[in-house]
């Protein structure tokens, strides 16, 4: 029966003991050990957010540097283009110059080829005009070195005037 | 080799848990009694019985404290080691009472209770003692295992809380990751579960050290040698009820009243009936508790020692083939009981605080 009825002296010690133990580990224990709990599950929730946070930004900055990297790549095929249209119109011009250049200098040439020709002939025509004129007057004194010779060449010169 | 360690787990259960058993007593010739035995086990006493028969055998006396008109402690040893008185008890049995000498001369211990002596004697009546009993305050062998339970909890929270205030708010390591677990488990799903989101706070220290405080002494007590029955002793068990009881009370709202004297919904015609079954209800959910925490882990102890005295009924160390596994069960489903009743203690204790702070919300 008295298994099934309570005694005193323990209800007394276990009051006693249990109302301490419930002041001493409420301040002592649940309160810090809470605290620490729910800072940690604090902390965990912020750097979770943070970590969703971090990542949108991410996705943000990476669609950022998407859009650059696709504008540079267009600005820069631009300017190959341009470039490549400067250097041809370059070539094109530096080609055209190139003949017209060619060409004046052939024409210049050829005139000035001309104009030299024009000079050695006219110069041949006096050399030669001076040559014939000397050796004519070489003939000529020859023809009348002597009298008789004047009087063949004269003869001579009568015959041709007769025959004509 | 391992009916070798059948054998030895069966003679070191004897010597643990047979608290009271006289199988090696050669002195007395006492037939082994199973009843007396695992009651005398499952009751508080005066002494801590190690091993070795009731007379001779290896105890620790514990002190006992009388308030009767002055103070008085002294060991239990004088109680003891005292004058055995046998009286008749019916016509074939026999009954005895220890008769304190020394310092407790004028007392006298019957089962494990201390009564004051009239001119010297004992008066029984049908087995039950007439004579007074002082104030008795004793460090019996509850007490003295509460003091032990208390001391370890206390060592284990507070290495657990050094290890926050060293670390700061990381993740536990040692110990505190075994304490940590339990406290959140019981924050979130016995306070929180149960009473309202802004009111759990208040409750929730009261509820960690109900827990805990049911577990460690669940624990403990189901080791052999060091164990005692304490949560299985209803006075333990009222208290905590009583304790549930109080603050259910004293924190119980206008709502909480209504629905037990004016329950809504239910018919004028029937409060009658309903009035005095509600307000029945504040008490029965208490003792509820005190009963299911008692009976539970008392029969925990009892099923224990049953089976083991299987071996010593028919005193033949062959049958520890057949208890030992068997006490090893129940031995590991008392280890889930003990979590499982520290768990429905704290949990329904939760429910009815739930109860009393709710707020109307129709």
């Amino acid at each position: 029966m008295d298994l099934i009825l309570p005694d005193f002296g323990l209800l007394f010690w276990t009051a006693l003991v249990f109302v301490l133990l419930l002041f001493v580990i409420t301040k002592f224990i649940w309160k810090p050990i809470l605290s620490m709990v729910n800072e940690r599950e604090q902390k965990i929730a912020e750097s979770l957010e943070l970590a969703e946070r971090t990542k949108e930004e991410m996705k943000s900055l990476q669609a950022e540097n998407e859009n650059i990297l696709k504008q540079a790549r267009a600005e820069r095929d631009g300017m190959l283009k341009d470039a490549r249209e400067v250097a041809a119109k370059m070539v094109e011009d530096a080609k055209a110059g190139a003949k017209s250049e060619s060409e004046k200098i052939l024409i210049a040439a050829r005139q000035s080829i001309e104009s030299e020709k024009a000079a050695a002939v006219a110069e041949l025509k006096t050399q030669v005009a001076s040559f014939a004129l000397e050796i004519a007057e070489k003939v000529i004194r020859g023809e009348l070195s002597s009298d008789d010779k004047q009087k063949m060449l004269a003869e001579k010169l009568a015959g041709d005037i007769n025959m004509n | 080799m391992p009916l070798k360690i059948v054998y030895i787990l069966a003679l070191l259960m004897s010597f643990s848990l047979f608290s009271s058993g006289t199988v090696y007593a050669g002195e007395t010739k006492e037939e082994f009694n199973v009843g007396e035995m695992i009651m005398h086990h499952i009751k508080d006493a005066h002494e801590w019985h190690l091993w070795g028969p009731d007379h001779g055998g290896t105890s620790i006396y514990l002190p006992v404290i009388l308030v009767d008109g002055t103070s008085k402690v002294f060991s239990s040893k004088h109680f003891y080691h005292g004058k055995e008185v046998s009286f008749e008890l019916s016509k074939d049995e026999k009954g005895h009472y220890m008769e304190g000498v020394g310092p407790a001369k004028g007392y006298a211990l019957f089962h494990e209770k201390i009564y004051k002596l009239k001119n010297g004697q004992m008066i029984i009546k049908d087995g039950h003692a007439e004579n007074a009993k002082p104030l008795d305050l004793s460090i019996t062998k509850n007490v003295a295992f509460m003091f032990m339970s208390v001391i370890l909890l206390l060592v284990i929270l507070f290495s657990s809380v050094k290890f926050y205030k060293k670390n700061g708010a990381v993740a536990p390591k040692g110990i505190a990751k075994f304490v940590e677990p339990l406290v959140v488990f019981v924050r979130d799903d016995i306070a929180k579960e149960n009473i309202d989101a802004h009111k759990y706070k208040k409750y929730t220290p009261y509820l960690l050290t109900i827990f805990f405080f049911i577990l460690i002494c669940n624990l403990l007590g189901s080791i052999p040698l060091i164990g005692a029955n304490l949560t299985g002793n209803i006075t333990v068990t009222m208290f905590l009820a009583l304790c549930t009881l109080l603050i259910t009370l004293f924190s119980s709202n206008k709502n909480y009243w209504k629905h037990i004297y004016a329950t809504p919904g239910v018919p004028m015609a029937l409060l009658p009936i309903m009035i005095p079954i509600e307000f029945i209800g504040i008490f029965t959910k208490p003792f509820a508790l005190m009963i299911r925490l008692f009976a539970n882990i008392t029969a925990g102890h009892i099923i224990i020692l049953a089976l083991v005295s299987i071996i010593f009924i028919n005193k033949s160390a062959a049958w520890g083939a057949l208890s030992v596994p068997m006490a090893l069960f129940i031995s590991v489903l008392e280890l889930l009981v003990a979590f499982l009743q520290a768990y429905l203690f704290t949990m329904l204790s939760a429910l009815f605080i739930g109860a009393a702070v709710e707020e109307a919300h129709h």
